[in-house]
């Protein structure tokens, strides 16, 4: 099958969007790490216009426009400003060192693919190949809110699994219906919202967002 | 009900209902009034009184009007509150608001001691118990019948928790609550089973279903466990002896004379109404733990040395007669005795009633001698008839009633129950025909060991010698107490003395359960169930003999024996010197059944060291079933949840690695 050529971007972009996964993964800066969810958010904007443009799919201009205005514009500038007035150490520590890191990764994008492969003929759009990558970019955001111990990271990784979720949604059905996509909207922007008014909190507490501390929290 | 004020009061069911209101807006009113006790219990318990009477009267008359439904606009959307007034659930009604009144009348008497502040919240709660009781007979759909259900137990577990500065009353109040809560996962389950795949609870839906005799039993069974709980079915017992003694004397006769029958009504909502089919083993089932409660509760009454939890036990071998009464209705009944059925039917509401009567004057009783003298242990008590003789006699009344003494109202009951148990021989089933005798004999066997109960409970407390010289200071219950307890004295002598009557009054209960009647041989003065050849019982004829006979002994003895008074000490032969603790103790008139039933009891003694310069006697007759059953189940419990809380560390990243791991495994299963 000849891909035309806007579908040949919307896989360059989706690659891309693979890629900065895997640069989220090994940035050890909390500032660099908000960039990259930024650039990832306007891949993301841009390859659901061209998806729109080239299904003819009038809802997910909106959907572009939304994910355009929250998660490039918006939050990365609610996290620098987060970042810049809790004057948090900059140096994300992972957990597990970044090279095994980056292995169990491509481990998991092997997987994803796998388990994409027989969904992916299943479905009737012209974006299915890239179901895979759209679940590998999910799988990914996850290992780094498994593997970072600071708070911010954390929201970060769970914003970026909300990402994945998206495109997944994308390539797999032009996305889902505009109501649930503007709740699932609302939600994100009301979730970072209480994470960061926790991430104060955590941080008057403790005196740290290492939320090592928190295990003193459990019963017993 | 939809044109009007005046016909939205047309129907029996929406008076129940205002009654239900008023108790409900009552009870809130209570919290305003927190600053003045006075008003509190001069005013709110009082008008709590007349609500329960006028329930009372709308059940009366709910008995004789036809069925009356109302859909009311409470409860979730789409999903009302149905309610219905039927014979049954009059029935109960009458029961609930007769006992409740007396008790309320008392409890506005009781309750004067207490500060307002409490006060306020227990009168909410008690109102709020009392409207949760009406509602769950009044329900007409599974989903009213829950909150209702809920709304009683909540209410009357804050009741028992009083006193919740004391840990005891705090560990029986969860333990009723568990109990309580066990029980009510296990009606939740009963009406899933019910509905059968509908999806409509609404009692009309479910009388209509067909059900194959698996699903019919399954949900009885898991009725039978369920009211089983609130009720006291042993093993579910354990919640009894220690929630009694912990409530308030008003509550807890609330909570035995009224709240266990709920659970009766409950039972015999779902067995004869909702369910289509009725089976035959399952009134043996009921038989034997009716029987086995019966049994266990009577044997641990006689050991017991505190008197609420005396009356707690006693409560479970009344529940337990009515649920041996309530199998041996289904083995008639599934039998095709109508008749038979109908008369084991008549028998078991006419126990329940009179239970809540003489139940509910015990423990109000019980109630005055606390107040009086602050004590609770029978070891204590003693000779209290000289100085509480208002509550001493009416207590009496309640004592020779749940003795099961003509020609008061517990005889009848238990009487009828007898000749139903003898007429068994009639059944076609063979190995029934050899087996039931021998219950008749437990039921036999039960009701003398009660009677024996009752002379160890009255005989300590209030005859003989006092067994500490505080007790001489012992002061006679208030007025509305008084009262209070005239009232349900008066229901026991009542009840037994006009038996036709009563049975007669029960008609259309029975016959809407069993579709049967008694033979109308009774006439006003003589009470024959079965026929005139078999066994008749005239209640009058016998009063007026006792009286008779009462009255020409103290005529004899004051004009004819020797017509004087002599005083000197009676029984005086060889004991020159008595005092009061040689009297028999509670201990001591128990022992006899504790050697006898001890492989029932777990029995801890402290006997004094003969030397001691100040000897100390403990001794304590435990159930041995909670030591087998009921720790088992809590250290299991206890383990499991120790390795469950080993997953808890503490740290998100552990958290999100189970997250992770169930994702991966269930995107790896779920696409093989």
């Amino acid at each position: 099958m000849t891909l035309t050529y806007h579908l040949q971007i919307v896989n360059l972009l989706a690659a891309l969007l693979l890629l900065i996964s895997f640069a989220m993964l090994s940035q050890r800066r909390i500032v660099g790490l908000v960039t990259l969810f930024a650039w990832q958010g306007a891949a993301l904007a841009l390859s659901t216009a061209i998806v729109a443009w080239s299904t003819d799919q009038h809802h997910l201009y909106y959907s572009a426009a939304i994910t355009l205005v929250l998660k490039v514009v918006a939050m990365p500038w609610y996290f620098y400003r987060l970042v810049r007035k809790l004057d948090v150490n900059r140096v994300v520590e992972p957990m597990i060192n970044i090279p095994t890191t980056m292995l169990i990764g491509i481990v998991l994008v092997i997987f994803a693919f796998n388990l994409a492969l027989p969904i992916s003929e299943m479905s009737g759009t012209v974006t299915r190949s890239t179901l895979g990558i759209a679940l590998a970019c999910v799988l990914l955001a996850f290992l780094m809110m498994i593997t970072r111990s600071k708070a911010i990271p954390l929201v970060i990784g769970f914003l970026a699994m909300e990402n994945g979720l998206f495109f997944a949604a994308t390539s797999a059905t032009y996305g889902m219906p505009l109501v649930v996509e503007l709740g699932v909207a609302l939600d994100v922007l009301v979730g970072v919202f209480v994470l960061g008014i926790f991430i104060f909190q955590i941080r008057e507490t403790f005196d740290s967002l290492d939320l090592k501390h928190m295990e003193k929290l459990k019963e017993r | 009900m939809t044109n009007g004020f005046s016909s939205y009061f047309a129907d029996p069911v929406q008076w129940a209902w205002a009654g239900v209101m008023f108790w409900l807006v009552l009870g809130f009113a209570a919290l305003l009034l927190q600053g003045s006790q006075r008003l509190l219990t001069r005013l709110v318990f009082p008008l709590g009184a007349l609500g329960a009477l006028a329930i009372a009267g709308v059940g009366v008359a709910g008995m004789l009007l036809p069925v009356s439904t109302v859909v009311l606009p409470i409860g979730l959307p789409d999903l009302p509150f149905h309610l219905r007034l039927d014979a049954l659930s009059a029935f109960f009604m009458v029961l609930l608001g007769g006992a409740a009144f007396g008790i309320t009348v008392y409890a506005s008497g009781y309750f004067r001691s207490m500060a307002a502040g409490p006060l306020a919240l227990l009168a909410l709660w008690y109102h709020l118990f009392l409207a949760g009781m009406v509602t769950v007979l009044l329900a007409d759909d599974a989903y009213a019948f829950m909150v209702a259900w809920e709304v009683m137990a909540l209410s009357s577990y804050f009741l028992v928790t009083t006193d919740h500065k004391i840990p005891e009353i705090r560990r029986a109040g969860f333990l009723y609550l568990l109990i309580a809560h066990v029980g009510a996962i296990s009606l939740l389950l009963t009406f899933g089973v019910l509905q059968g795949g509908h999806g409509d609870y609404t009692f009309d839906t479910m009388r209509l279903a067909e059900r194959t005799p698996f699903w019919a039993s399954a949900a009885y069974l898991l009725a039978l466990f369920g009211f089983g709980a609130k009720a006291g079915l042993v093993p579910m017992h354990v919640w009894l002896p220690e929630a009694h003694p912990a409530a308030p004397s008003p509550v807890s006769a609330l909570m035995s004379g009224v709240m266990l029958k709920t659970a009766i009504y409950g039972l015999l909502r779902v067995t004869f109404d909702l369910l289509n089919i009725q089976i035959g083993w399952w009134g043996t089932l009921a038989l034997a733990l009716g029987l086995i409660t019966a049994l266990y509760g009577v044997i641990f009454a006689a050991v017991q040395s505190d008197m609420k939890r005396l009356l707690a036990w006693s409560s479970i071998e009344n529940i337990g007669i009515l649920l041996a009464a309530f199998g041996l209705t289904l083995i008639f009944y599934t039998d095709g005795k109508g008749a038979l059925a109908a008369l084991t039917l008549t028998a078991m509401l006419y126990h329940a009633l009179n239970h809540a009567f003489f139940k509910g004057l015990l423990f109000v009783g019980t109630g005055s001698v606390l107040h009086a003298t602050g004590e609770r242990n029978m070891g204590r008590l003693g000779g209290l008839m000289r100085f509480m003789p208002w509550t001493a006699w009416l207590t009496l009344v309640g004592a020779l009633a749940i003795a099961g003494l003509p020609p008061l109202n517990g005889f009848v009951s238990e009487w009828l129950l007898l000749q139903a148990f003898l007429l068994t021989p009639g059944l076609t089933q063979p190995y029934l025909n050899m087996v039931i005798p021998v219950a008749a004999a437990i039921v036999a066997l039960a009701a003398a060991l009660a009677a024996y109960v009752m002379v160890k409970f009255y005989g300590v407390v209030f005859l003989g010698q006092p067994r500490d010289p505080a007790l001489h200071h012992a002061h006679e219950a208030s007025w509305p107490e008084r009262l209070g307890m005239l009232w349900l004295a008066a229901g026991c002598v009542l009840l037994g003395l006009f038996p036709t009557q009563v049975i007669v009054w029960l008609e259309p209960v029975v016959r809407m359960l069993t579709g049967q009647t008694l033979p109308s041989g009774s006439s006003w003065l003589l009470l024959t169930p079965v026929s005139a050849e078999r066994a008749s019982y005239a209640p009058l004829i016998f009063f007026a003999v006792v009286v008779g006979v009462l009255l020409l002994t103290i005529l004899w003895v004051r004009r004819v024996y020797h017509g004087r008074v002599r005083r000197s000490d009676p029984w005086d032969c060889g004991y020159p010197e008595q005092d009061a603790r040689m009297q028999d103790s509670a201990e001591g008139f128990g022992q006899p059944i504790r050697q006898i039933f001890e492989i029932f009891m777990r029995v801890e003694r402290e006997t004094p060291d003969p030397f001691s310069r100040s000897p100390r006697y403990h001794g304590a007759s435990l159930d041995k079933l909670w030591f087998i059953l009921y720790e088992p189940i809590a250290r299991v419990a206890g383990w499991l949840s120790e390795q469950a809380g080993r997953l808890q560390h503490g740290r998100i990243q552990w958290y999100l690695i189970y997250s992770f791991a169930t994702l991966i495994f269930l995107l790896v299963f779920t696409t093989r």
